[in-house]
């Protein structure tokens, strides 16, 4: 009976599927937030004295295409093309906020929002800093110590983590005021832990606010040749370590026991239960997870070597921790979606850092640009809704003329289904 | 011992009136997590009338208080203008309110900080001319004491060296309280945060009274970021007040949702601010010995201590929390 279905009944079939309306929907927060922050550069370029209208739409260009700028050439025209250091560059800066996205991603797949993102990732930070200077190289080989950094951080993240899950799980507390809390007090316990530390970098002038580079004990991320395909960058391995949580993610989600039960109870708590399956450690573990994806993320940031940390962390959170929220809701919380979202935002970004390298611009429009789009995925379900509402109306149009389709069955489509396929 | 009460009231003043935003909005039933992104707004407008006001002299330094005054007004409105976007989201289209809280959060430093380099050229917009202190602040002469006499305790504490907006401020707390809990008004507001199906059965247009909530949240959050830039920045619009709107949250859970216990609470963890700035120099009863200093304690433990009682509290009481019922989940007639 399927083969015999005509090609626009595969179309409809493919307009209904959830994960295509969750990519659309998806799309269309990334289009508009361009456009809003294109309206404001060219807003400003018209109202400012210093900037005309085609600083305008370099401006514009820059947002578009800023990957890809290589600067201005002798005339001051902007230039285009194939420019390894900016790819290499939003490579390394993706890998931090790609570990940050599927922490938010597992999260959501058990039901939880996980906004404690910083708080882990500072957490981490910690741990990894604290490993990777301590052990002297000379007594234990670098890369072993780069794994126990690395682990150390992990295991720091999960620990983190598993505090609002705790909350969460046994005394019923909205697993959003307990991250928020613990974000802050990791400012605090970090700060406290590197006060009178003597990783603090005394080496170099002006420095004592910055924790020495991993370099200094020999512990750095290797390269593997990415540095010669993208010289001049500062790429390293860690993006494919990176990439590989997301693939172990993806399979432990979608392919194994545990992540079905995970998904189970953020579809239907009750209806886990009643499986059989037990709710509150799942919940724990869950946040555990993330945590650790998060200490993750710190650790391969800061054990690239040429990565310092301000370790005056009380005031401000780190923002690599709350990007990854707009990473995995784009993303759909799919996790091999998230490594795209996230280099995306990290393009992002660094075209925010051309718009202030070139033009009288400064880099936070792309903020701006990231801060709609995570305010359209609010809403990503009104407008799943729009998109379904539409193709129900093209059915009952062209149901007149071709073979009757199944109402009854796009009716009970389930919308509110939360776990993808 | 003045300068400590004094210091206090200076942390404890933001936290309250921000604190009341929350509640307005959680009241109604909808969770507002943006009021840290609302205070940065709120500040920056702020800073940025003072600074055109100056720059353009509309105001000059004896008709300072006038200009503070203007200001509050000013930044309430575009703190209840900013958080028409919350608003919008979490009425009209159902959003996930928690998320486009964060959303907020994101988009008011995005933005601040964007205009601000537009406008400055730096990462920080000040006033024209002078400085907070000396414009704003409650001097000798503007009360009708002379240079040298000699004041008492109640008026070297609460009047000399205080700014006016501190009183305004508890005003406003007091009036904004009794009209919750005292008026019609306020009780359908908070009907519309416990039991919306049954609010919208007696006739109450639950979504006005959702807008409303959400609006004084905005306005309440709006002045509060300004008085914080105000009293403890020196008048400056950084496009960060440092967790303050978090620490508001905490403040508000601390407090159960209730006006009295919140302003015991926001007193309290300013007393904890205030100690972490400034323990070494605090001279409790004026006799020479600084004794918090000699206890040793880091002040970071000062200041992690609100967020770790809160989190003690909310672990201890989460049975007795008066969380309104009804909070976050968005109102869908359809589904009475």
């Amino acid at each position: 009976m399927n083969k015999n279905l005509p090609s626009i009944e595969n179309g409809r079939k493919l307009l209904q599927k959830d994960s295509f309306k969750t990519a659309l929907s998806s799309l269309i927060s990334i289009l508009i937030g361009i456009i809003v922050g294109c309206i404001i550069v060219v807003i400003v370029a018209v109202a400012s004295d210093e900037i005309t209208f085609k600083g305008g739409i370099e401006g514009v260009k820059l947002i578009l295409f800023g990957l890809l700028c290589k600067g201005r050439d002798a005339a001051g025209e902007l230039v285009f093309g194939f420019n390894p250091v900016n790819i290499g560059n939003m490579l390394f800066r993706a890998t931090p906020v790609i570990m940050t996205g599927l922490s938010v991603a597992v999260a959501f797949k058990t039901g939880l929002f996980n906004i404690g993102t910083p708080g882990q990732y500072l957490i981490g930070t910690a741990a990894t800093l604290i490993i990777a200077l301590s052990i002297p190289s000379d007594a234990v080989a670098s890369w072993i110590i780069w794994i126990l950094a690395f682990l150390g951080g992990m295991a720091a993240g999960a620990l983190w983590g598993m505090i609002p899950g705790i909350f969460r799980a046994y005394l019923h507390i909205n697993e959003v005021l307990a991250c928020i809390m613990t974000n802050w007090i990791a400012a605090n316990l970090v700060t406290w832990i590197f006060e009178n530390s003597p990783f603090r970098n005394g080496a170099e002038s002006g420095k004592v606010g910055y924790i020495m580079k991993t370099t200094a004990n020999s512990v750095e991320t290797p390269k593997f040749g990415l540095d010669r395909l993208f010289s001049g960058s500062q790429i390293n391995a860690g993006i494919i370590a990176a990439c590989l949580a997301a693939v172990i993610i993806y399979v432990i989600i979608s392919k194994t026991t545990l992540g079905y039960e995970l998904k189970a109870c953020g579809s239907n708590r009750n209806a886990a239960e009643y499986a059989g399956i037990k709710g509150k450690r799942k919940i724990v573990l869950s946040m555990a997870i993330a945590g650790s994806l998060s200490g993750g993320a710190a650790a391969l940031y800061y054990l690239s070597g040429n990565t310092e940390f301000f370790w005056s962390t009380y005031q401000s959170l780190p923002s690599e921790g709350f990007n990854g929220i707009p990473i995995a809701l784009l993303a759909g919380n799919n996790p091999i979606a998230v490594i795209f979202s996230g280099c995306f935002m990290s393009a992002l970004n660094i075209a925010g850092q051309q718009l202030k390298n070139f033009t009288a611009y400064n880099e936070f429009v792309t903020d701006i640009i990231i801060a709609v789009i995570v305010y359209l995925s609010a809403f990503s379900l009104v407008i799943k809704m729009l998109l379904s509402k539409r193709s129900k109306r093209e059915i009952l149009r062209g149901n007149r003329t071709t073979a009757p389709v199944n109402l009854a069955k796009s009716e009970i489509e389930p919308e509110e289904r939360q776990a993808d396929e | 011992m003045e300068f400590l009460i004094q210091q206090t009231m200076i942390y404890a003043v933001p936290l309250l009136i921000v604190a009341l935003a929350g509640v307005f909005a959680e009241r109604s039933g909808v969770i507002n997590l943006a009021l840290e992104g609302i205070m940065i707004f709120g500040a920056f407008v702020g800073v940025l009338f003072i600074n055109t006001a100056q720059r353009y002299e509309l105001f000059s330094k004896e008709q300072a208080q006038g200009l503070m005054l203007l200001t509050m007004a000013v930044t309430a409105l575009s703190g209840a203008l900013f958080s028409l976007l919350l608003s919008f989201a979490a009425v009209n289209l159902k959003a996930n309110q928690t998320i486009s809280g964060t959303a907020l959060n994101l988009l008011a430093p995005a933005l601040v900080l964007f205009l601000i380099n537009v406008i400055a050229n730096q990462n920080v917009l000040s006033m024209a001319n002078g400085d907070a202190a000396s414009w704003f602040m409650l001097k000798r002469a503007d009360l009708g004491f002379t240079q040298t006499e000699e004041l008492n305790f109640f008026e070297r504490t609460f009047l000399i060296r205080n700014y006016l907006t501190t009183y305004i401020c508890i005003a406003i707390f007091i009036i904004l309280s009794v009209i919750l809990y005292k008026t019609k008004f306020g009780l359908r507001l908070r009907a519309c945060g416990e039991n919306p199906h049954a609010a919208d059965s007696l006739g109450i247009n639950v979504y006005k009274m959702r807008y409303a909530g959400t609006t004084i949240s905005g306005a309440l959050a709006g002045i509060g970021g300004f008085v914080f830039a105000l009293t403890t920045a020196n008048a400056s619009s950084t496009g960060d007040v440092a967790g303050f709107g978090f620490l508001a949250l905490a403040v508000m859970i601390f407090g159960n949702w209730n006006p009295l216990s919140i302003a015991g609470a926001s007193i309290l963890f300013g007393l904890f601010k205030c100690i972490a700035a400034a323990y070494a120099t605090i001279d409790i009863n004026g006799d020479g010995v600084f004794a918090l200093a000699e206890l040793g304690i880091s002040t970071n433990f000062y200041r992690m201590l609100p967020y770790l009682i809160t989190l003690l509290v909310l672990a201890f009481t989460s049975k007795n929390s008066r969380a309104p019922k009804a909070e976050g989940i968005p109102y869908d007639k359809s589904t009475r």
